[in-house]
């Protein structure tokens, strides 16, 4: 059966890559629709074998698939290998990624049509399929980081896709910079990995990690850290880089410079999410380190809160998308700190079908308007854009956590998990959960109402031209709205409490807040009848009433609010000073630093005296021999029997 | 002689046969016709491809002998033929246009390729000392008159004498030392000297060893028997400098396996720290006279010194682990080398030699394509990782330090470092300089496919390196 399965699992990558190539290579031969009719076929034909054996996994029940397809390397005892690890998690990541790449392919051909980098963007979209399909089959730290790095690039790639913008240039690399902060640390992680496991492979280190719980590293002299707390913290760094947790967000609001099916595709459902899953995946780790799992915990809570806070003073469309995504991943966070990885996954699963949703909307409404994207030049856009309408609210309504929602599953049991942790910073994270649902509720209401609702505010000409665009970017709409609305209520049952992840996901005996809270629970529509007496569903309600009394009712209430709460306003209007701070420290630092080097380490020691000294040196010899290059035959038999006598009085004479 | 003996000797024989049928027929062969020559020669190739992997061989390990123990057939042997028809294969789809325009005689061109072929595969499979001379000499008396094809031109006719000169001599010098191993041993058979060397050695035996080794050494033309080699490489015709820079090369490693290894094994200790002194100079003067010239034939022509350097130090190790690197690097060597001259033919297409390093200024812009392969062959060549030239470097400098020579490996790693200049150098005038001229490169299909083929096989061979190096591994 293995061969067969083997073929199935490597096409399931390289169907997009091979679409890339095509398109990327081959775009002018091939024209428009050439590039996304084989892009999207590959994508297709991937998704469709994912699917496949999602079956295999999940209904025929079949076992776990750890294989090593090629041996790239062998040294020193380590294994440089390309293999795959598919297991109830990864099918699941399988089928999310090449499902909602799927439709980000189909409506890219209605966002991009006029587009003079088409295929190019084609070709980058079924890249980053590729690379964040490898990403989550890996089966061990190498390919792992291969897929990171590759997601990574593609993604620099596709913020700067207008590459004529000077913001896009700005923001991409900044994306850039910041995500070598985190992959810095995640590298650090797998390098502590493999000096003290001496592998590569998860497995093999998965098996001996419980025994090293006592071991103790010093990177400094003299400080001695717990061994597995200093892997996990270094592996979550690069989490925090890559799933934008603070103090490492401040690229994913600007990273929306990018294309809007870029921004649903890579910085909302798939590639952020990749810190989550990394960590998920990671649990046998995680779990064996308190500390770890506290620091997780207390990042994720901070980002879930102040990051969704900054999300009610936004205008521009895309950055109100922007920071409800970096509070939902704050929220996943909150979970894998619980120790409820199934929660943060199943969360993950759910925000990537909404939040991919929100965003495709979002960038029907900048079609509709031509590239207009500030909420205060909108309003009133139900009667023109009825589709997009209503799947921006049933998206919203999944976001919010409205019960029977998607949403609504998947954020109530994070809550209810953290509720019941007992770890450090449990209480911290649970307040800034609770919190965090009024203001989602805040800014989700706040987006509907400024862009659908009250007097259009736009002008006279953009108005009378904006209409619904055509099929192929509704369709993706109404298709994502169909899983936001209902996954959660149909697999929250299987996925969190009936063993869906089974060996997959490690949880320590007593960490177990997941199972304690299957103990309660009594079918999704039960939940959602409980949800009316929880706390959490009347402070939804609370959100709602604010958010409708001050952007619906009551508009000047709006006004009177920002001149009120003023200084308040003006530190989330700033987002914390965090990209000051950080252009001023890092930005302009480094840049004196580096300035400094270049003038007195590179120019002084290095170029002149080192590279260049050598050079002349290496240039002068050259010169020297070339002279013994006289083209005289008699001086090259010369050479020769000099040669000749010098070796037998060497070898003969002396010996 | 029995037909066994002939059943293992049949590529040879097909190769000689169909060399003679072609230089028959090719002289009726009226002019516009003589496209003809050239498929006939590659078709040739083709099928002693598919004689030598069609006999049927009980197992592919063994040692068959033919010709009373002349002759010898095993796994090196297969591979190191084999990689010669594919470079011949190359070369012949190369040159074929240059031949056109530079007006070279087609038939003669191809027949003294096929003599030329014929004597590295002698050479090759040599199991006696006067295979060894059989086959040398059926590669010297071809490429002789092949750095000659082209009478009219002074630089070509000169070449070619200084060639015939010191090759002269390096063959009068490789005999007189066979005659001494002769004389103390009394046989010829390889095999036979091994087993009477084992008893103890001689000064006599010393002094053959050391004959023998400078005519290796001239052929590999490493310093400070390398003085022919920029002078030939720079006078003959670009379609006869692939053919004398690359398809010897295998034949000469074998002949240095056979001689050194298979014969004189026994004297390592003496041979070895000869190739040492060879090696180390060859690195040195190769990696740094290469940096002075402003000629591409002249630079590859130390270059090519200088790899024949690193290809010594895997030789040198007296290992199988070096062997097995050596071998690695001279079919690596030979592949690179045949494409990066098809490069320079593919741009002599005018009628003018375009030998100089300015002729391939912003090459990237008049043909992306052609820049794209010489910059994986440069990249190959200067040993930048994933391409094949790495690991052929990895490999021997590997070898050595499990030699315990690390010296060595430190100086190899400098003067690669030394050397990547001048092969980075070729990439920078090709993709940062603005190009002199701008007429477009004309490329006929199968020249295409032939560069493109051997220009990505650099990548593919680092790539999947680990099948060349298995059988590279295997023939030891």
């Amino acid at each position: 059966m293995n061969t067969d399965l083997h073929i199935i699992l490597l096409a399931i990558p390289l169907l997009p890559l091979f679409g890339a190539v095509l398109a990327g290579l081959f775009g002018r031969q091939i024209g428009r629709a050439g590039a996304h009719w084989i892009t999207i076929l590959a994508v297709a034909g991937s998704l469709l074998l994912s699917l496949y054996v999602f079956k295999l996994i999940v209904f025929d029940a079949m076992p776990a698939i750890n294989t090593s397809i090629y041996t790239w390397a062998v040294t020193g005892g380590l294994k440089f290998e390309i293999g795959f690890l598919i297991d109830s998690l990864t099918v699941v990541m399988m089928t999310v990624v090449t499902f909602v790449s799927l439709m980000v392919h189909i409506y890219t051909i209605g966002y991009m049509h006029d587009d003079p980098g088409y295929q190019r963007f084609f070709s980058y979209i079924a890249l980053f399929t590729f690379a964040m399909l490898m990403l989550v089959m890996s089966n061990n730290f190498l390919q792992l980081f291969f897929g990171w790095e590759a997601v990574g690039l593609v993604s620099y790639l596709l913020i700067g896709f207008w590459f004529k913008k000077e913001s896009a240039i700005f923001a991409n690399l900044k994306a850039f910079l910041v995500n070598r902060v985190g992959d810095f640390g995640f590298l650090l992680g797998i390098a502590a990995i493999v000096v003290s496991f001496g592998s590569l492979d998860y497995a093999e280190v998965f098996a001996v990690a419980p025994t090293a719980v006592d071991q103790t590293i010093s990177v400094f002299p003299g400080v001695e850290w717990a061994l597995l707390t200093f892997v996990c913290i270094c592996l979550f760094i690069g989490a925090m880089g890559k799933s934008a947790q603070a103090p490492l967000h401040v690229w994913l609001p600007d990273s929306m410079e990018g294309p809007t099916p870029i921004s649903a595709l890579i910085h909302a459902a798939t590639m952020v999410t990749a810190g989550i899953f990394m960590v998920a995946r990671m649990s046998p780790l995680f779990e064996l380190s308190e500390v770890a799992l506290s620091f997780v915990l207390v990042i994720g809570a901070i980002t879930a809160l102040f990051m969704g806070l900054i999300g009610l003073v936004q205008n521009d469309i895309k950055r109100v998308i922007a920071y409800s995504t970096l509070s939902q991943l704050g929220y996943m966070t909150v979970a894998l700190g619980a120790s409820a990885y199934s929660a943060a996954i199943f969360h993950l699963m759910t925000h990537a079908f909404f939040k991919a949703l929100l965003f495709l909307g979002a960038g029907s409404v900048i079609i509709a308007l031509h590239h207009r994207q500030d909420m205060r030049e909108m309003g009133g856009l139900r009667r023109v854009l009825p589709i997009t309408f209503v799947t921006a609210w049933l998206g919203s309504l999944a976001l919010m956590g409205v019960p029977l929602f998607s949403g609504f599953y998947s954020k109530d049991i994070i809550i209810e998990a953290v509720h019941l942790a007992n770890r450090p910073g449990a209480g911290f994270a649970y307040w800034c959960v609770l919190l965090g649902v009024v203001v989602t509720a805040m800014y989700s209401l706040r987006l509907l109402f400024l862009t659908f609702h009250g007097e259009p505010r736009m002008e006279q000409s953009v108005r009378e031209h904006a209409h619904e665009p055509g099929w192929v970017v509704t369709v993706p709409l109404i298709l994502l709205a169909i899983p936001s609305v209902f996954i959660g209520y149909f697999s929250i049952e299987p996925m969190l409490f009936g063993g869906f992840f089974g060996d997959a996901i490690h949880v320590a005996a007593g960490n177990d807040v997941l199972a304690e809270i299957g103990s309660h629970f009594h079918g999704p529509l039960a939940m959602a009848v409980h949800a009316l007496v929880t706390p959490v569903f009347w402070l939804v309600v609370l959100g709602s009433a604010l958010a409708v009394a001050i952007w619906f009712w009551k508009p000047q209430l709006a006004v009177w609010c920002r001149q009120r709460f003023s200084p308040l306003v003006h530190v989330l209007d700033r987002k914390y000073w965090f990209d000051e701070i950080y252009q001023a420290m890092f930005a302009r630092g480094s840049a004196r630093l580096g300035n400094g080097l270049w003038r007195y380490g590179d120019i002084a020691v290095i170029d002149n005296l080192m590279v260049n000294g050598s050079a002349t040196l290496v240039g002068w010899c050259a010169g020297l021999l070339r002279y013994l290059q006289s083209g005289y035959l008699y001086h090259y038999a010369f050479a020769m029997i000099v040669g000749l006598i010098m070796i037998i009085f060497t070898y003969i004479i002396l010996a | 002689m029995t037909a066994a003996d002939l059943m293992l000797a049949l590529p040879e024989i097909f190769v000689l046969g169909m060399t003679c049928i072609i230089m028959l027929f090719g002289l009726w062969l009226p002019e516009e016709r003589q496209g003809m020559i050239s498929f006939v020669s590659i078709m040739t190739l083709v099928f002693a491809a598919i004689i030598l992997l069609g006999w049927d061989d009980p197992d592919p390990a063994a040692v068959s002998f033919a010709f009373n123990a002349t002759f010898v057939r095993d796994q090196m042997a297969d591979v190191l033929k084999l990689s010669a028809f594919i470079v011949l294969a190359a070369i012949l789809v190369y040159a074929r246009q240059y031949l056109r325009v530079f007006k070279v005689a087609m038939l003669e061109y191809h027949v003294l390729s096929l003599f030329l072929l014929l004597g590295v595969m002698v050479l090759i499979s040599a199991a006696s000392m006067l295979t060894v001379y059989l086959g040398l000499e059926l590669i010297a008396l071809p490429s002789y008159a092949l750095v000659a094809l082209r009478r009219d031109d002074q630089r070509s006719t000169e070449a070619a004498m200084k060639y015939f000169v010191l090759g002269s001599l390096a063959s009068g010098l490789l005999l007189y030392g066979l005659s001494m191993i002769y004389g103390v041993t009394g046989t010829l058979s390889l095999a036979q000297v091994a087993n009477i060397t084992a008893m103890g050695n001689n000064t006599v035996l010393v002094l053959g060893l050391i004959f023998v080794v400078i005519g290796i050494a001239f052929k590999l033309g490493v310093v400070p028997f390398h003085m022919w080699v920029p002078d030939v490489y720079h006078g003959a015709p670009a379609a006869v400098t692939a053919l004398i820079g690359s398809l010897p090369k295998l034949a000469v490693f074998a002949m240095a396996i056979r001689l050194l290894s298979d014969g004189l094994g026994n004297m390592q200790m003496h041979w070895m720290s000869m190739l040492v002194v060879l090696a180390t100079l060859s690195i040195v003067v190769g990696n740094l006279v290469a940096i002075a010239q402003s000629n591409l034939k002249r630079m590859l022509a130390y270059s090519t010194i200088g790899h024949m350097g690193f290809m010594l130090l895997g030789l040198l190790t007296g290992s199988d682990q070096g062997f097995s690197a050596a071998m690695f690097y001279a079919i690596v060597y030979a592949i690179m080398a045949a494409g990066a001259f098809g490069v320079m033919i593919l741009l002599s297409q005018h009628g003018v030699e375009a030998e100089h390093l300015d002729d391939y200024k912003g090459l990237s812009k008049r043909s992306p394509w052609l820049a794209l392969m010489m910059l994986m062959l440069m990249f190959s060549m200067a040993g930048v990782p994933v391409f094949a030239g790495f690991f052929a470097k990895w490999l021997v400098i590997q070898a050595v330090i499990d030699a315990g020579m690390i010296w060595l490996a430190i100086l190899a790693v400098i003067f690669s470092v030394i050397g990547a200049f001048y092969y980075l150098r070729v990439v920078k005038l090709m993709y940062f300089d603005a190009p002199d001229k701008d007429d477009a490169i004309s490329v006929p299909a199968d020249f295409r496919a032939a560069l493109t083929l051997n220009g990505s096989a650099q990548l593919l061979l680092g790539i999947f390196a680990n099948i060349l190096i298995g059988l590279c591994v295997a023939s030891f």
